[in-house]
């Protein structure tokens, strides 16, 4: 067990990256605040199937675009476990649309869910880390935010935003032991591309060497490696997972 | 109880690992004692939490020795000047 005693905060965490992401921490030994927004019943479920798995979970649900909301959610970890030591920014929201007919409260929606929720929990992790002059910091990005994606200007906006925070962060905060990395997915089987149409699928899988679609598995332990000890000297770095498709 | 010279003085030790017998109030954070910006910010917040009150952006920006930090409370926290 690679992370036993250790506290994590997953967002996002009932959804299919998230959730995996949240059991794996849980099976190297993290105990997990789970944060959803409005899948309370999945969270819950997520829960009973960590605890029942001899793990320590626990759900907690919140608007990350609230800051209040977002500073409760991080808290809930010391609340609930005494301590925090990882926080996963997953949680991310997605409402594709060319640009000329992009509403203004869908590019605003996107990049508050995705961009401002993350720094929001970063700022209020960062009090609990520095005290203790140690913590690890994972924010899921994508590779539309490294190459864009037609149809997603918000999206790859708030994704490629993430690595540029994950960046800032990581410099701001490493002498203190903090590390700050973020990690890509590519073409992952979860929610977000269940309801592709078959061509774009078949486009997709001519650009990833590896040949296949990622899974929620594959993110998961890149995550809890970056979570791990032995990641204790990358900072700053975005991992991607995503089958060889982006490479640089 | 210790004074609140004595409170800030411990807590900037602890924070930026230098002796307390070093620290005088007039001893500047950055100059004297070497802090960094971040060193600053978490010297704010420790304070913030010893002291129970709250130094805005402002008010921080001109702490610039430990007897200024020392002025600030004195003239902000309930249970400090006793």
């Amino acid at each position: 067990m690679r992370l036993r005693d250790r506290v994590a905060v997953v967002t996002g965490a009932s959804g299919g990256i998230g959730r995996r992401i949240a059991t794996a921490l849980a099976q190297e030994g993290a105990a997990v605040v789970a944060h959803y927004w409005r899948s309370a019943d999945a969270a819950r479920a997520l829960v009973a199937e960590i605890e029942a798995a001899g793990g320590r979970a626990h759900a907690v649900g919140g608007d990350l675009a609230n800051p209040e909301e977002a500073s409760a959610v991080v808290a809930a970890a010391a609340a609930t476990f005494g301590q925090l030591d990882i926080l996963v920014n997953n949680a991310g929201l997605a409402r594709d649309g060319l640009v000329l007919r992009m509403s203004d409260d869908a590019w605003r929606a996107v990049l508050d869910a995705n961009l401002s929720g993350a720094f929001f929990c970063i700022r209020a992790a960062l009090r609990d880390f520095l005290r203790q002059r140690r913590g690890r910091i994972i924010n899921i990005t994508s590779t539309a935010g490294q190459v864009g994606n037609a149809g997603q200007a918000n999206y790859v906006a708030a994704k490629a935003g993430l690595i540029g925070l994950t960046r800032a962060v990581a410099r701001e905060v490493g002498s203190r032991g903090i590390t700050v990395n973020a990690v890509a997915p590519g073409f992952i089987d979860a929610g977000m591309t269940g309801g592709l149409p078959e061509e774009i699928v078949a486009r997709y899988m001519a650009q990833i060497p590896l040949g296949r679609a990622g899974s929620p598995e594959d993110v998961a332990a890149a995550v809890v490696f970056l979570a791990s000890e032995e990641a204790a000297y990358i900072t700053g770095q975005v991992l991607n997972v995503d089958g060889g498709m982006v490479m640089h | 109880m210790a004074s609140v010279l004595d409170r800030v003085r411990s807590r900037v030790a602890h924070q930026l690992g230098v002796e307390e017998g070093s620290i005088s109030p007039e001893s500047s954070f950055v100059e004297d004692l070497g802090a960094d910006s971040l060193d600053i910010v978490e010297l704010v917040m420790a304070l913030e939490d010893e002291f129970k009150i709250e130094i805005p952006d402002e008010q921080a920006e001109k702490i610039v020795t430990v007897g200024d930090a020392v002025k600030f409370i004195e003239s902000h926290a309930k249970g400090a000047a006793q």
